[in-house]
């Protein structure tokens, strides 16, 4: 299967990687603003790197934020993304999408735990996931981050550092994942195969 | 150019957790490394790399992160000018901005080396390492990959004194270089300097170690690390 997938622009985020993942698995990733194309693709994808607040304004500046959380074909959140999913961020004080519930909150730095949080972890799969099929409990995935979902109703899979945090969430439509799958080597290639082929 | 991305895909299917692209000729030069590179090695990875040489502006380090490196490693030009360290983490961020480190034991004190790239140009910067390090993470450094050079190329281990007595002052991930030679000296790292990750070139390159095999006998010694 083949096809276009919409790689909303929330600024600041370097998708080439990302780009460079959906091509080797025959996917174009199209980067854009655009409320109509973005409703219309056949799968969608919320990137994202930096602040939760700045991400926020610019989805909400065209009206973007709406949009997403009307969407009814799969949507995957990654990195920022899974937290602009959640009902708020402490990273300034920020309202998210809502879509999901729960809070994010910073990572406490300790000598042991640098923050951000930046390196391969496991993934400890709570419930059943379908992003997670074919994939090992305990695998290794790629993260960097400073914030992290509580877990919640919505938490497929967890990851540790300091305090057990979401590293993947699904609802619905609705996926997403803390690490970056497109860092994480055969088992984020798969990952991204198995959002492919939902929907 | 075949050669780096038939090494890149051999590393990444032997297991490799991240790679280090060098170029250390760029910064005595005064030139920049051809960024085209970066583009296809993009391409075809699927974990984390770095690109390091002659990274001098946050322009230049624009221009390789939107390449698809997904960090930056400084190290002569951070030494000319370190509030080029600053500059970087705030327009990128902590996470991308990696410091690279040559040390030399100079009369039992640890001193930083630059230039490093050209024999005829290298130089003492003057600097401690350890004053250097405590700096470079206050200007805001996400990692330090600490080259001992006294060890570097010689394979008789890591510096493992100097790498713990680094590794107390340092609150960001710590990697090791210079000295692998042996899958045993892995472990000796990772034990007992207590290091984030460990960097090795030379037996790589040369297929002395696999890196299946490094990983399985770190393993089999309760050293975690991705299989």
């Amino acid at each position: 299967m083949t096809g276009q997938v919409a790689l909303i622009d929330s600024g600041g985020a370097n998708i080439a990687s990302l780009q460079f993942a959906l091509a080797r698995l025959g996917h174009d990733g199209i980067l854009t603003r655009d409320a109509g194309f973005i409703t219309g693709a056949r799968h969608v994808i919320l990137p994202g790197v930096g602040a939760a607040s700045t991400a926020m304004e610019r989805l909400a500046d065209r009206g973007l934020d709406t949009v997403i959380a009307e969407l009814t074909q799969p949507v995957l959140a990654i990195c920022l993304g899974l937290q602009l999913l959640f009902d708020s961020s402490g990273e300034n004080d920020t309202r998210c999408l809502g879509i999901m519930e729960g809070h994010v909150r910073a990572l406490e730095p300790s000598a042991e735990r640098p923050v951000p949080h930046m390196g391969w972890n496991r993934v400890n799969q709570v419930r059943e996931s379908k992003l997670l099929r074919g994939i090992q409990n305990g695998a290794y995935f790629y993260f960097v981050h400073s914030y992290a979902a509580d877990i919640g109703a919505s938490t497929t899979a967890s990851a540790d550092y300091g305090r057990t945090f979401s590293a993947i969430a699904e609802q619905g439509n609705f996926f997403a994942t803390q690490f970056h799958p497109e860092k994480s080597g055969t088992a984020g290639q798969q990952l991204l195969k198995n959002f492919l082929a939902t929907g | 150019m075949g050669d780096i991305l038939d090494l890149a895909q051999r590393y990444r299917d032997e297991g490799a957790d991240e790679l280090v692209f060098y170029d250390i000729t760029a910064s005595p030069d005064g030139r920049s490394v051809d960024r085209a590179w970066i583009h296809r090695v993009a391409k075809l990875l699927d974990i984390p790399f770095c690109v390091a040489g002659g990274i001098r502006t946050p322009e230049e380090a624009e221009t390789v992160l939107n390449f698809g490196a997904d960090k930056i490693s400084i190290n002569t030009p951070a030494l000319t000018r370190p509030a080029l360290i600053d500059e970087l983490a705030q327009r990128f961020g902590s996470q991308c901005v990696v410091i690279g480190i040559d040390s030399l034991e100079v009369d039992r004190q640890y001193r930083v080396c630059q230039f490093t790239g050209d024999p005829d140009r290298m130089r003492n910067s003057g600097r401690a390492t350890a004053d250097w390090v405590r700096e470079v993470q206050s200007r805001g450094a996400g990692e330090i990959v600490l080259n001992c050079m006294n060890q570097d190329g010689v394979r008789n281990g890591y510096d493992i004194a100097q790498l713990t007595e680094i590794r107390a002052i340092s609150k960001i991930p710590l990697i090791a270089s210079g000295g692998a030679g042996t899958e045993q000296h892995f472990v000796d790292v990772f034990r007992q300097a207590r290091v984030d990750g460990a960097l090795a070139a030379t037996v790589f390159h040369s297929a002395a170690i696999d890196i299946g095999n490094l990983k399985q006998h770190l393993l089999a010694h309760s050293i975690e690390v991705r299989p």
